[in-house]
């Protein structure tokens, strides 16, 4: 029946259906870097969630603001609290606030994006012209002034620099999605009678999403130093919860910086770390997910 | 002549406005299709050929409305297209498809074959997932795709095989008409042919109609019944290919023709060259747009545009040189 039925050369004769999650996930399996940052990651929230230490409880044995020991592995605090279990406890804070705000940010510009890309005109330029306004307002007096009214805590920080990020999601979706809904492809999906939202779902969103991806991933680092800056400024995680930007905010003076580096090494160090594995890991996940990446 | 006329466009226009002074005033536009006529008959291809840039595509996709016309009507079976509400026109999607271009970027790089050619059926809901199953896999193989290659994604196929899959996306829907926008000329030489021939052995056993574009005159004088020529958003010359490569009256075909290479060393023959390029379809020239390149141009032809008048039965040329008895009323 086929009016062309000589086989294509060279086609491999058996080969099964591939399931497309399977492919993403070898593909992921073979970036080391991403690897590595995903154990990290993994070895981190670990730790973090199951450690049960006590940081509050005064050692006069080892004294205030003590070096490294058997006992206490990163020394003590001014108030002779154990610098690790801090950390620890810290992960704890500054993990939840850069995933939960990003996942927010996330949440509202993805879709803002994609409409005001997908729609351009009137939607396009009220959601954009939105974005602007957020990004032009100076940002941390806004959070200043929201966690003020609402009262400081980890949950009202995270909502606040949550909501505050979505320009970025919205900006960066809003690009790809010009880029992508100019493509013949869209234009056939129209042809063939694909209904408005399973173009902007199937056919625009994943060919626009890496970019994404990324934002995501410094969005999360950007929302722990976030979080970092406005513990310092009293709005942020209050004492004596700890949160690494208070470890070492409260690590400021010239004296500690110089003679006890015990005090804000570790928690800068689990920062850049983490951040360094988000990204990896962000990277990893963007070149996993696109079929075009050999398998 | 056979067949009844399937496809009517009238007075067809496309403008695409391209800025303006600051306060909104001497809007200038670009007259991508500045009022084409064109009848198609069921059964038959058109070929349409022209110069890049003179409107081939925007007229084809302005047809099926992918690009939404300023002004004028499509008849499709009957109905007007460019009036229908968009359910409506949804509908009719199952008759008419389109085979773009570029099979690098006519296909979506993140659905495999199976998913690409069954998203028709998808989105129409067409039968249960065995029946859409089952049409899927003969569609693929009627175009020449094997059935092993069926998960695979757009990436890992050859430009010709992309072509066989967007063509078999176009046919799973089992449409009467097929605009086919340049499906070969991105294509290499030797893969042409090929899919040139499977598009004409769709049209023969499936009794397909065509809207075929293109700028190479060889291929359309391989697939096509009729012929219209295009000239900067305006058809020149209709006639029946036999009529239209015998006997081409615009001076325009005639220099297209002049320019067709023929594979016969002792051939001489005469160039009609062209001088200077085409003009911007911003700024068109006034009269017959064709006036300034004209070898044979006369005073009248810089002040009035020429309407399409038979010269000779069924061949139609807007040339105020060509005699002939006006009929067909004018586009300017």
């Amino acid at each position: 029946m086929s009016p062309a039925a000589a086989p294509i050369p060279g086609a491999v004769t058996k080969e099964r259906k591939r399931s497309y999650w399977h492919d993403v996930f070898k593909r992921f399996s073979r970036h080391k870097l991403a690897m590595a940052g995903l154990a990290v990651i993994a070895l981190e929230l670990v730790l973090v969630l199951a450690l049960h230490l006590d940081p509050y409880s005064m050692n006069t044995d080892s004294g205030f603001g003590a070096p490294p020991s058997a006992a206490h592995p990163l020394g003590t605090d001014e108030v002779g609290r154990d610098v690790f279990a801090r950390i620890v406890y810290g992960g704890r804070t500054s993990l939840f606030v850069g995933l939960v705000s990003a996942l927010v940010s996330l949440a509202i510009g993805v879709p803002l994006g994609l409409l005001a890309g997908y729609y351009k005109g009137v939607p396009g330029v009220m959601v954009m012209r939105l974005a602007d306004i957020f990004m032009s307002v100076p940002s941390m007096i806004l959070v200043l002034v929201l966690v003020s009214m609402i009262g400081p805590s980890i949950q009202s920080v995270t909502i606040v620099i949550g909501v505050m990020g979505w320009p970025q999601f919205a900006r960066q979706l809003y690009g790809s999605v010009l880029a992508v809904r100019e493509k013949d492809y869209v234009q056939a999906a129209v042809a063939i009678g694909e209904k408005s939202w399973r173009i902007i779902l199937k056919y625009i969103l994943p060919n626009a999403f890496a970019p994404v991806i990324i934002t995501f991933t410094f969005s999360i680092a950007s929302a722990i130093l976030q979080e970092s800056s406005l513990s310092f400024l009293g709005m942020g995680v209050q004492l004596p919860q700890a949160s690494w930007g208070n470890i070492m905010y409260a690590a400021q003076s010239i004296t500690v910086l110089s003679q006890r580096p015990w005090l804000w090494v570790p928690p800068g160090l689990a920062l850049l770390i983490t951040v360094l594995s988000i990204n990896f890991f962000g990277d990893g996940l963007r070149d996993a997910l696109d079929p075009k990446t050999k398998l | 002549m056979s067949g009844d006329i399937l496809l009517q466009v009238k007075g067809l226009k496309k403008y695409y406005p391209a800025g303006s002074s600051l306060f909104g005033r001497n809007q200038r536009y670009v007259k991508a299709v500045d009022g084409v006529d064109l009848a198609i008959r069921r059964g038959q291809t058109v070929g349409l050929v022209g110069e890049s840039g003179c409107g081939k595509s925007t007229l084809g996709k302005s047809v099926l409305r992918l690009i939404e016309p300023t002004q004028g009507s499509v008849e499709f079976e009957g109905q007007d297209v460019l009036r229908l509400p968009p359910k409506k026109m949804r509908e009719l999607r199952k008759r008419m498809q389109i085979v773009f271009q570029d099979p690098y970027s006519a296909l979506n790089p993140r659905m495999t074959v199976f998913e690409t050619v069954r998203s028709p059926l998808d989105a129409f809901g067409i039968g249960d997932r065995q029946t859409r199953e089952k049409k899927v896999m003969d569609v693929i193989e009627y175009v020449g795709l094997s059935r092993q290659q069926m998960h695979r994604y757009p990436h890992e196929f050859s430009g010709g095989q992309r072509q066989r899959m967007i063509i078999a996306r176009a046919l799973v829907l089992e449409p009467s008409f097929i605009v086919c926008d340049e499906p070969v000329s991105a294509l290499d030489v030797s893969i042409r042919s090929q899919v040139l021939n499977l598009m004409q052995d769709i049209q023969r056993e499936r009794g397909l109609t065509y809207l075929f574009i293109s700028h190479d005159l060889s291929v359309v004088k391989h697939v096509s019944d009729q012929v219209a020529v295009m000239y900067l958003g305006r058809i020149v010359e209709q006639a029946s290919r036999t009529q239209i490569f015998s006997n081409p009256q615009h001076p325009y075909t005639q220099a297209l023709m002049s320019a067709i290479p023929i594979p016969d060393a002792g051939h001489r023959r005469q160039h009609t060259t062209l001088e200077g390029d085409v003009p911007s379809p911003l700024d068109p020239p006034q009269g017959c747009h064709f006036h300034t390149r004209c070898p044979q141009a006369v005073p009248r032809c810089a002040a009035q545009a020429p309407c399409l008048r038979e010269t000779e039965p069924g061949h139609w040329t807007a040339c105020h040189l060509c005699s002939g008895t006006p009929q067909k009323e004018g586009q300017a």
